[in-house]
């Protein structure tokens, strides 16, 4: 059996859930095929265990995102029986066309996935789970975070085909770079506030805490309504992201259902409220009731001790 | 019809998900709404309309029930519904997709807007998966469309950043959160909507023959119950929780 893998890059780079995805699609025992549009990260790839050949597909279509175009160009070297790529945007967009091209169905945001082609996924933002049985051919998209990375120390050939395709959007203008701050969509934690942070420029503690740990800063949906600072790309909840990090430290949230179904698989979750009644209590491992003020200088402390052993 | 939007029917957001016998118990929910992202898609259709690129159809795809959308849509703008009459839950991405580009072939629209995602399924295959099977540019992730002479512009978040793409018609637009919330009906777009014909097509009607569907449903369940957690009070006790992320949860 032939498997495509369709390769992520942030900014020309591999994105690192690449390499989960390889290590999920290893489960199949078949021929692993990573194909890299615009070649970003062919190189890379062909280093990755378990990767059987690399496929760069080069051309001048792939020098902005339009994802039919991008599709039409690499289609041809897509030739697996299971296509995969992350349920990113990028790979739930790329995916969900593969698909319409070959006319196989597409299953996105895969969280558990067996031999037999019974795959696992969250529905209602996590407010349930919901198994699927495919027969035949498929595509589909693996949340990130589920599968350990795949570990270096392959050797793949690549193969470079120079292929383009029509475009049809142009750039007018960029309005901000892709946010070179972690995106808590593939964080291993997340630091999220609520309105409870009082103010928008009160997040500037968060930020300090996630750059001692490595963390993604989130935000609930409150706080993204109250406040024009803080982005939609930060919500975590079923209107923002839904996420399943290692650790999910939740400050000032009080836990509307909807924020609970965007975090409640993180493996855990840390609540800092002043209310004692807040229903974030209720999902958290380890909750504190304290005003954010007096806990979080003491989380950074604790956080940047260990840091330092 | 110059514009189309999809619009999905789903259990609020705000609904509690109960279960029976191996699935979620849709008899349950007590709430219905238009899919969160399909209302910033239909917000953005009013407004296209209101600056002069024409009239609206609002497409669903689902069963009897759902039809409630559209006349949630006609009550705020939308000029002509089509309902796409299917019995079950279809699991099999195809089968949909097939369904509404064949309704969209048929009123011939040039400007296709929808959610990123629906907020039932979760899954975004809708959107682009048309556009491939139109052939059409499919522009993701947009929060404003503005006109420009015979193109639109368009806000999306892209892998690169915030950009402003132009795109010539015919093109389809998946929405993410808008610049605009939905508008809110008054009460004679609320009356019109009542009497606003309905108009209820069939696979066979639309000439579709579906796929046999390669995604079978296995069961849908709860999302396992975490075991209660431990509680502290004050900020001091942060010491301890960060000791026990090490040292019991061994998370950082």
């Amino acid at each position: 059996m032939e498997i495509s893998i369709i390769a992520e890059n942030t900014g020309g780079v591999l994105n690192p859930v690449t390499a989960q995805i390889i290590s999920a699609a290893k489960m199949f025992e078949g021929d692993i095929t990573v194909v890299c549009p615009g070649g970003f990260g062919a190189e890379e790839v062909a280093k990755i265990s378990g990767v059987g050949k690399v496929v760069s597909v080069e051309g001048d279509c792939f020098s902005d995102f339009d994802g039919l175009a991008w599709c039409q160009a690499i289609e041809s070297v897509v030739t697996g029986e299971i296509l995969l790529s992350s349920s990113s945007n990028f790979g739930r967009e790329i995916i969900s066309i593969l698909a319409a091209i070959r006319e196989i169905p597409a299953i996105q945001d895969i969280t558990e996935l067996t031999k037999e082609m019974v795959f696992t996924r969250p529905v209602l933002s996590g407010k349930a789970i919901e198994k699927l049985k495919i027969s035949g051919p498929c595509a589909f998209t693996i949340r990130a975070n589920i599968f350990p990375a795949a570990e270096s120390g392959g050797n793949a050939d690549i193969s470079i085909i120079n292929k383009s395709s029509e475009v049809g959007i142009s750039v007018k203008e960029a309005i901000s770079k892709a946010n070179e701050k972690l995106d808590v969509s593939e964080a291993e934690i997340i630091i999220s506030g609520g309105r409870g942070m009082g103010s928008p420029e009160n997040f500037a503690h968060l930020y300090e805490i996630s750059e001692v740990v490595g963390a993604a800063v989130g935000a609930s949906r409150a706080a993204v309504d109250t406040w024009e600072e803080i982005p939609h790309s930060m919500q975590v909840g079923q209107t923002g992201k839904t996420v399943t990090p290692k650790l999910y430290v939740a400050v000032g949230i009080s836990g509307a259902i909807q924020h609970l179904a965007g975090m409640r698989t993180s493996k855990y979750i840390v609540a800092i409220n002043k209310d004692s009644e807040a229903p974030i209590f209720g999902v958290a491992d380890y909750g504190i009731v304290a005003n954010w003020e007096d806990a979080l200088p003491i989380l950074k402390d604790e956080l940047e001790k260990l840091a330092l052993d | 019809m110059a514009i189309a939007v999809l619009l999905k029917q789903v259990p609020d957001t705000t609904s509690k998900i109960s279960f029976g016998g191996n699935s979620v118990d849709l008899d349950s929910v007590t709430k219905w709404s238009i899919s969160p992202y399909d209302e910033y898609a239909l917000e953005s259709a009013l407004r296209l309309k209101d600056e002069g690129l024409g009239d609206i159809v609002a497409i669903t795809c689902g069963p009897a029930r759902s039809s409630k959308v559209l006349t949630d849509a006609a009550a705020v703008g939308v000029d002509s519904l089509v309902h796409i009459h299917v019995e079950e839950s279809i699991y099999d991405s195809r089968n949909v997709q097939k369904l509404l580009s064949s309704a969209l072939r048929r009123l011939n629209c040039e400007v296709i807007l929808c959610g990123k995602q629906a907020a039932d399924t979760n899954s975004g295959t809708t959107g682009p998966g048309i556009s491939s099977i139109m052939g059409i540019t499919c522009v993701s992730l947009v929060s404003e469309i503005i006109i420009e002479g015979e193109n639109l512009i368009a806000k999306r978040s892209g892998p690169s950043g915030q950009e402003k793409i132009q795109v010539s018609k015919p093109c389809l637009f998946t929405f993410d959160k808008g610049t605009e919330e939905l508008r809110r009906p008054n009460v004679r777009g609320i009356m019109m909507a009542k009497k606003k014909e309905v108009e209820t097509l069939s696979s066979s009607d639309l000439n579709v023959e579906l796929f046999e569907s390669s995604v079978e449903f296995d069961s849908q369940f709860p999302p396992p119950e975490k075991p209660p957690g431990q509680k502290f009070e004050g900020a001091e006790s942060v010491t301890s929780v960060v000791k026990k992320l090490r040292e019991e949860a061994n998370v950082i």
